[in-house]
């Protein structure tokens, strides 16, 4: 049997419980006399704790103890919680992340800082001299060391063999715990050579008796070489509770200790171990087996409602299974592969004629087909997942920037394939710093304006069609048109005074470079610009909407796709080549009447329901080098309100397409955004429609501007 | 047939280890990831030892071990609770809700397999 590697289960672990914990914590901001995130995060960070010494994290078990420690007291009510409290715990949660990344590293300088800043936050709270947690840190690897010290003790007397005389009883409740008499008499016979007397005589009479109970004493005379300290391990798990008579007989024979009192009556003794007092507990553990089912009815009446619950909730543990990523790209691989198979196999199918060939072709089409289908939703999770970081962005940027910030999300439930939500992630930070930083006002500023002190960040997503749709938007003072303008035109994006739509105007922001000056602080400026956030969000054929309104707030909205690996596309002929076009942005398909390609020779435009729409001649695009079908077709494709027609020269239909990266060497081509293999084997690239409508956009002014 | 041995933690990793050490020591384990679902299970199955974590969210090990106690099938079954240094008052309380034995954490897997072995007699 094979399994995981324990550490690696521990870092995924470890990162859902810093961010239990991390979201545990936010609540408690809110509301600190929430008792349960005070559980919940006292057993995350105790879980962290306890998990972490067990893999080799010491230094981040000694770290997350006095954390632990800090959390115990609030949930035995010693100290309350604070927003101080809460706070020097979050940072420290970025901490502990480090530990776990680097274990090895040099952390104790940061450990100090953040371990006084928890101090001085329990002092503050109002702990009787805040002693508990330094009281702690004095022993940070405690719980690391105990368990050597404890059979490091016992290595003083070893010469010789001594025999002593052990004489106990264990509690009567130690067979219903489970404690095993016979198991303890095995070990104890196990150390040396041992005699035992079972001590019938507290057994009460039948009536009286009750099965489940233990009435049997023990002697034994062992002879052994062990330590006296081996006596004592045989009984501690009982130790506390029972009664445990020792003594050291001399070698020989002249003991000083007397044979025992009370003169055991019918002895059942034995030179081999344990066998004869067999018969008794056995019958007694027959007894407790007889009583079993007596006991029985008491005890579903009581835990029948927490059966109930049982039930429901591990329905739900049931229901999930954790698998890495990487596993689902492998598979999600091969289903490609599969889906590839599978069209030349409907080809071949389709050309042979064979009855039965075509039926099996059409089983597997149909299988594969829901294959696809499966793998995609395994593949979804939801946005929480992204959503949930930001509630700790977000708490920071306020307590950085001074502003009071709230942050309102929406549609978490909305699910996204999951290498577009890792691939949204560092743009979406982004974007709310931005908002949190640029966006909002001061209170001060918010309150003259005459709104509310607290500033509000609105994260939503949302299903449209095949797309998700985010959209970051923020009640704060707006884009400033005038100083977009000023930056663009000082740094010659754009002429001066030239005329931009509003949009367009909006747009600049995500040109590369374009950073206002008074804009860049410690938040913004980190050299991620919106220019890469635009790219990512093109990387993943996505678009961005921007909407502003002078001191109401800005919006943008991202559009992406639901998934990267499968799309739908509209297979077209170029020349001799085949490209895809993504079906999400295809508007519509037209041909291209003779006239009007006669009359938009050199102009490229054509007229669609009273606009005009410029358009690409992908053959001039690609240099085919062919004579054009007679008959040349115009795909319409659009990014937002940006339209832009498609010259091709035969459309072939709907594919299914897996996408497979193209090479690092094809890293600059931004015609393309992928490609794919065909039925019959013929590779076909897929168009990036993001960079063909703004080419024909620039296509467009430009020919405004000459024209 | 080797013994059956449930093991309720709410830590993934710490389910991994015990499961690993214990399978490799010849025993059939069954996971649970808290004290409902340890209890669920043990009233739909029969098992020989029980190991726990203390603190767990939905129910903790304390009260399960309390449970269970009630549950006729577990009459006598062991039940070893891991603990760290900083429960000892739990290490009591255990005991006293009819737990046989602990271990104290972090530990190592052949510390756990001596208890297991210990505890079971076998």
């Amino acid at each position: 049997m094979s399994f995981p590697d324990p550490i690696a289960v521990f870092r995924t672990e470890a990162a859902e419980l810093l961010e239990q914990v991390e979201s545990g914590l936010l609540d408690l901001n809110h509301d600190l006399s929430d008792k349960e995130q005070v559980d919940a995060v006292f057993r995350g960070l105790h879980t962290l704790k306890g998990s972490g010494a067990m893999f080799g994290f010491e230094a981040l078990a000694a770290f997350t103890h006095h954390c632990e420690t800090a959390f115990d007291q609030v949930r035995k009510g010693i100290v309350p919680a604070t927003h101080d409290l809460v706070t020097a715990v979050l940072g420290a949660t970025d901490h502990m992340r480090a530990l776990i990344e680097v274990p090895g590293g040099d952390h104790d300088a940061a450990s100090e800082t953040l371990l006084t800043r928890l101090r001085a936050a329990v002092a503050a709270a109002g702990h009787p001299a805040g002693a508990a947690p330094q009281a702690a840190a004095a022993t940070p690897a405690a719980p690391v060391e105990t368990a050597s010290s404890a059979a490091a003790g016992q290595s003083g007397q070893k010469s010789g063999i001594v025999t002593y005389k052990i004489r106990f009883s264990l509690p009567q409740n130690a067979m219903a715990n489970g404690t095993n008499p016979i198991g303890l008499l095995d070990e104890l016979a196990e150390l040396g050579t041992a005699t035992i007397r079972a001590d019938l005589s507290r057994i009460p009479a039948i009536d009286d008796l009750i099965a489940t109970d233990l009435y049997v004493c023990w002697e034994v005379e062992l002879s052994t070489d062990k330590p006296r300290d081996a006596i004592d391990d045989v009984f501690i798990f009982v130790m506390d509770e029972m009664q445990l008579e020792v003594t050291v007989v001399e070698p020989q024979g002249t003991t000083a200790e007397p044979p025992a009192p009370q003169a055991t009556p019918a002895p059942v003794a034995a030179a081999a171990p344990a066998a004869p007092v067999a018969p008794s507990t056995q019958s007694t553990s027959a007894a407790a087996v007889a009583a079993a089912p007596a006991a029985a009815p008491a005890a579903p009446a009581a835990s029948g409602r927490g059966a109930a619950q049982a039930d429901a909730k591990q329905q739900k543990a049931a229901e999930n299974v954790r698998v890495p990523a990487e596993r689902l790209d492998e598979l999600m691989d091969r289903v490609g592969e599969l889906v590839i198979a599978q069209s030349r196999l409907s080809q071949l199918a389709g050309v042979s004629g064979d009855l039965m060939l075509r039926a099996v072709s059409e089983d597997v089409e149909r299988l594969s087909g829901e294959l696809r289908d499966t793998m995609m939703v395994l593949r979804m999770v939801p946005v929480a997942q992204l959503f949930g970081r930001f509630r700790r962005l977000v708490h920071d940027l306020a307590i950085e920037t001074g502003k009071a910030i709230e942050l309102v999300t929406e549609g978490e439930t909305t699910e996204v394939d999951k290498s577009v939500i890792e691939r949204l992630a560092d743009p979406l930070v982004h974007l709310v710093r931005n908002s949190c930083d640029h966006g909002l006002e001061s209170a001060d500023e918010r309150r003259a304006a005459g709104k509310s002190p607290t500033g509000r960040i609105f994260l939503s997503a949302r299903q449209q069609a095949g797309e998700v749709i985010i959209t970051i938007k923020d009640d704060g003072r707006g884009i400033n048109r005038e100083r977009v303008r000023a930056k663009a035109e000082s740094s010659g994006l754009i002429a001066a005074n030239a005329s931009l739509s509003d949009q367009d105007l909006l747009q600049l922001i995500f040109q590369p470079g374009f950073s206002t000056a008074q804009q860049v602080t410690n938040l913004s400026g980190r050299g991620v610009g919106m220019d890469v956030v635009k790219r990512t969000i093109d990387a993943l054929r996505g678009t961005i909407n921007v909407v502003s309104r002078p001191g109401e707030g800005s919006e943008i909205s991202l559009a992406i796709p639901l998934t990267l690996a499968i799309i739908d596309g509209l297979l077209v002929r170029v020349g001799s080549g085949r490209y895809v076009i993504p079906l999400s942005a295809v508007e519509e398909c037209l041909e291209l009447s003779v006239e009007e390609d006669m009359r938009s020779r050199g102009r490229s435009f054509i007229s669609l329901r009273d606009s005009l729409v410029p358009f690409i001649r992908l053959r001039d695009l690609f240099r085919t080098g062919t004579k054009p079908d007679p008959f040349q077709k115009v795909v319409v494709i659009s990014t937002g309100a940006e339209r832009v027609g498609l010259v091709v020269d035969q459309i072939i239909g709907d594919h299914q397409t897996v996408i497979k990266a193209m090479s690092k060497l094809h890293h600059d081509v931004v015609t393309f955004s992928g490609a794919t293999i065909l039925g019959d084997g013929g590779v076909a690239l897929i168009l990036d429609v993001a960079h063909l409508v703004a080419a024909g956009q620039q296509q467009e002014a430009h020919l405004r501007a000459a024209g | 047939m080797s013994a059956r041995i449930l093991t309720v933690d709410d830590s993934a990793s710490i389910r991994l280890t015990t499961r690993v050490a214990l399978s490799n020591a010849g025993y059939a384990i069954t996971e649970a990831v808290d004290g409902l679902d340890g209890l669920s299970k043990l009233k739909g199955g029969q098992y020989d030892l029980v190991v726990t974590d203390l603190n767990m969210p939905n129910m903790d090990g304390l009260t399960m071990i309390r449970e269970l106690r009630k549950i006729p099938s577990c009459m006598g079954v062991p039940v070893i609770f891991l603990t760290t240094e900083s429960d000892n008052e739990l290490k009591q309380q255990a005991k006293s809700a009819g737990a046989t034995g602990w271990l104290t954490k972090p530990f190592d897997p052949e510390s756990l397999v001596k208890i297991v072995k210990k505890v079971l007699g076998r």
